[in-house]
């Protein structure tokens, strides 16, 4: 197939016309500008975290942030952040050229560790938190990155984070809520994360929202971005893994399957932010970090100080506020899983016998 | 035969296929295209691109690994 704009060779097929190399890379970077721009995503008196791992999605982000910065010749401050959680045979390969990239286009890197920050590593972590709580590691894993990137996005000065979120990671949330029935987490979705602003937390924001990954890979592909292909040793076959496969299914039949779920959300977000709006909601600083949470002690602590109890062997983990108190000093009671409730009645039963 | 070489597992097969293009190809393989970029001599194409026996193709895999 030729390029419907030239007579060169196609090296995608969109919708029914295809694109040369150099048309593909300025229809995708037009697209991601456009996006920009329609959603205000930057605004010349931010301050921008690109929240990176290295891989393609989020090189690729990078990259277009900083032209669009050049371009239109915003004064916006403009660093990536990373989260090295400690896992074996992954985040090295990641991060070096995560590293190689940063010092190419020079651009500030800030790399936290969970390892620093929680005492543990990711590898650590997971398998003790799966014998607690049943958990998988991507769930400590989500938990952790997100309080990391937040917490030191805010630290830096970030009045927004990046991220390279493409068209088919938005397109799988939004059926997993739809199957789920759970319209709040959808009010966080949309090119602008989250219900409404907070000073809490850094407004984090999707260029490549419109994009979708084969395009982002073509890209980064084109541009000979260093992308080695390394998979996480933890990555689970889920509803996500389904979802995702059914998808790709569904739009190499139908094509613009995905781009049309992504619309027919854009229609209906309105209402649905509208909504969450209308809840009451609350917001308290972890008493053990400080950190916001919807909780008296946010998620990421949880996980740390349920890892500390096991580490002390003890089942009760006391929480010390950090800040002038808020609440008394509190205790938390780690609930037993079923298995081990299970284990405690069959012993009762036995004592009873 | 054809020669492919996997990225996601860096395994190499040769495949003795009689397909015509690479949509054929990949169809025999069980490949979605959407999930794949295909390059030859270090160039990507399309579906439509006619194969030939002693091509050597490259199978680059487009979902992140985590």
């Amino acid at each position: 197939m030729l390029c419907h704009k030239c007579d060169r060779k196609a090296v995608i097929v969109l919708q029914h016309s295809g694109l040369c190399d150099a048309h593909f890379l300025a229809y995708f970077e037009e697209k991601v500008e456009k996006t920009i721009n329609k959603f205000r995503l930057i605004d010349r008196a931010d301050s921008l975290c690109v929240a990176a791992s290295g891989g393609k999605d989020s090189l690729t982000v990078l990259y277009l942030t900083k032209k669009y910065l050049l371009r239109y010749q915003l004064p916006c401050t403009l660093f990536a952040l990373s989260v090295d959680e400690g896992i074996k045979n992954y985040r090295k390969s990641t991060l070096r050229d995560l590293k190689t990239f940063c010092t190419k286009h020079e651009i500030d890197l800030h790399i936290i560790s969970s390892k620093e920050e929680f005492g543990y590593t990711l590898d650590q972590a997971a398998p003790k938190i799966k014998k607690l709580q049943q958990k998988k590691a991507c769930n400590i894993c989500g938990v952790w990155r997100r309080f990391l990137l937040n917490k030191y996005a805010k630290k830096y000065g970030a009045t927004k984070v990046i991220t390279g979120h493409n068209l088919d990671d938005e397109a799988q949330v939004v059926l997993m809520n739809m199957f789920k029935a759970n319209t709040t987490l959808m009010a966080h979705l949309g090119p602008q994360s989250g219900v409404e602003e907070h000073e809490q937390f850094a407004s984090r924001v999707k260029p490549l929202y419109f994009c979708t990954e084969k395009e982002t890979r073509l890209y980064a592909l084109l541009k000979k971005f260093d992308v080695s292909f390394t998979e996480c040793p933890n990555a689970q076959e889920g509803l996500r893994a389904y979802v995702r496969d059914m998808l790709n299914d569904v739009e190499a039949r139908y094509p613009g399957t995905k781009q049309g779920i992504i619309n027919s959300f854009l229609n209906v977000m309105p209402l649905i932010k509208e909504r969450e709006m209308k809840k009451p909601q609350q917001l308290n600083m972890c008493l053990v970090c400080g950190e916001p949470t919807n909780n008296d002690v946010c998620n990421a602590c949880k996980i740390k100080e349920a890892l500390d109890g096991m580490s002390r062997g003890a089942k009760k983990v006391e929480v010390s506020p950090k800040k002038t108190s808020l609440k008394p000093k509190r205790v938390l009671i780690i609930t037993k899983t079923k298995s081990e409730k299970k284990k405690t009645n069959n012993e009762k039963k036995k004592n009873i016998k | 035969m054809v020669t492919v070489h996997f990225e996601k597992n860096n395994t190499t097969r040769n495949v003795n296929s009689s397909a015509k293009t690479l949509a054929l190809l990949l169809k025999e393989l069980g490949l979605n295209p959407e999930t794949i970029i295909v390059t030859r001599n270090n160039e990507v194409i399309t579906e439509d691109e006619k194969i030939s026996a002693d091509d050597t193709l490259e199978i680059l895999s487009v979902i992140s690994g985590g």
